[in-house]
């Protein structure tokens, strides 16, 4: 199949993008839509043009590095789907795709299509971890953890960190990555410790970090690879809530 | 503490209490408005006068007006915040799933307010200080507001299409600002959030429906 590109191109995070058109002959329907890119850039080369920078690593929707808002959609067309798990043959043959990098004050564009996700880390480091030591892998039965809170941290542990949820949402809110990473921990007992501080703490470098609130339009959850639904949202809402008002620890 | 009053999350729960307690304030003000349907007028008549000069109500009054206030102000702070976080857009707009109510709570919300204001020159204004008719109900001189009502659904028939247009603006704002409220003040999970999406559903065609039916009733009592 045939297909036109649009995409974002720009040299450094100081620089002024714009879009450029590329047309790709040969491409095989079976192709990841990474794949294309590839050999588009192959082209390019081969023709000593500058190839398209983009973000990606595990191909396999693990790793969270694939960031592209293809034809207005974060990872592109399909539910639950990373960038590397699209395929050419969601897309018609002589379609135009305009593909773009994820849109945010906290994302800053550094070339084309890769956007700096470090606010990501920012936000981890300020609590998203337990910092008591954990010491060996203990008795299965010595901390009973229900089989509803398993099943429900586990469902929140599945974020990659993508920051798709911040790119669909129309106030780059980044309430559904913070909303994933407390509920996580706050679900289990080793976590439950230092709840309050990690909720107060991660929502406060949130904000600092320019990320916008979240108006419950729910674009985030069904954009996101991994399916995290807006229920973490009210989990959160209501951690930071008890935080704010119950005792300090 | 002093850091959830600045907080994202701690504005948008300004915005949940405040909605809530305006939505609080739909079901008392349709509540009243139903009486409208009722007989000649005269039991409405002295329910609104009730509302208009028993003391609970002075003392409400402006507490319903700062919550007006503060949901408004909040709501125009927020989203300009929130645009903020996007400094340079998509070329290719947004083709997430999103209900359009939810995407666009600010524009339905300044139409609520356009239309509230007037709202307020129609009804309000005129029973406060202007001069409205007064009628005797058992020996007690009362302001004739049915005859208020009445008279502008009867008199003008685009002031009724602007109450149901008012009433399609609420319906929309209500569709999503119901459950959203319960979201942002963390009362809900899994289980529940389908469930309170429906009851929005519900609560805003029962408020919105009701609100539109009255100048459709006066439209077909007096024109038709």
């Amino acid at each position: 199949m045939k297909i036109k590109l649009n995409i974002w191109k720009q040299a450094n995070p100081k620089a002024k993008g714009r879009f450029e058109k590329y047309e790709l002959d040969g491409v095989d329907p079976e192709m990841s839509f990474l794949e294309m890119l590839d050999s588009l850039n192959e082209k390019l080369i081969k023709e000593g043009k500058d190839a398209v920078a983009f973000d990606h690593d595990c191909h396999e929707a693990i790793c969270g590095c694939c960031s592209l808002y293809i034809n207005g959609r974060p990872h592109g067309p399909g539910e639950e789907v990373a960038t590397c798990q699209v395929h050419m043959r969601a897309f018609k043959d002589g379609e135009t795709i305009t593909v773009e990098p994820w849109r945010a004050k906290g994302f800053p564009v550094l070339k084309d299509l890769i956007v700096d996700r470090n606010a990501f880390d920012k936000i981890m480091s300020a609590g998203g971890f337990v910092s008591i030591d954990a010491g060996q892998a203990p008795d299965a039965n010595s901390i009973l953890v229900s089989k509803v809170d398993a099943d429900k941290a586990f469902d929140a542990a599945a974020c990659i960190g993508c920051g798709a949820c911040v790119a669909a949402c129309k106030n780059s809110s980044a309430m559904l990555f913070v909303a994933a990473k407390v509920s996580q921990l706050a679900l289990l007992p080793q976590g439950k410790v230092e709840a309050k501080r990690r909720a107060l703490n991660m929502v406060a470098k949130m904000d600092e970090l320019g990320f916008g609130s979240c108006t419950n339009t729910g674009a985030c959850e069904v954009e996101c690879p991994k399916g995290i639904g807006i229920d973490f949202i009210a989990k959160l809402n209501r951690e930071y809530l008890c935080a704010s008002f119950g005792e300090a620890e | 503490m002093s850091k959830f009053f600045t907080s994202s999350i701690g504005q948008k729960f300004f915005m949940s209490i405040t909605g809530l307690f305006l939505m609080m304030f739909l079901v008392v003000h349709l509540t009243v408005n139903s009486l409208l349907l009722f007989g000649d007028g005269e039991l409405f008549n002295v329910a609104a006068n009730w509302m208009s000069s028993n003391p609970i109500m002075k003392v409400i009054e402006p507490i319903l007006a700062l919550g007006f206030i503060v949901h408004i102000i909040y709501a125009g702070y927020i989203t300009l915040k929130n645009q903020m976080a996007r400094p340079t857009g998509y070329k290719v707009s947004n083709k997430t799933k999103a209900s359009w109510a939810s995407k666009n709570m600010f524009i339905l919300g300044g139409l609520v307010l356009i239309f509230m204001v007037i709202h307020l020159a129609n009804f309000f204004w005129k029973i406060k200080f202007g001069t409205v008719d007064t009628i005797m109900v058992n020996g007690e001189e009362l302001h004739d507001v049915y005859g208020l009502v009445a008279g502008l659904f009867k008199g003008w028939w685009w002031y009724d299409a602007l109450y149901i247009l008012g009433a399609i603006f609420l319906f929309l704002h209500l569709t999503h600002g119901f459950w959203s409220a319960f979201q942002t003040i963390g009362w809900d999970n899994d289980k529940w959030l389908g469930r309170l999406k429906v009851i929005s559903y519900i609560y805003a065609i029962v408020i919105a429906g009701g609100f539109a039916f009255i100048p459709l009733y006066f439209l077909v009592k007096y024109i038709v």
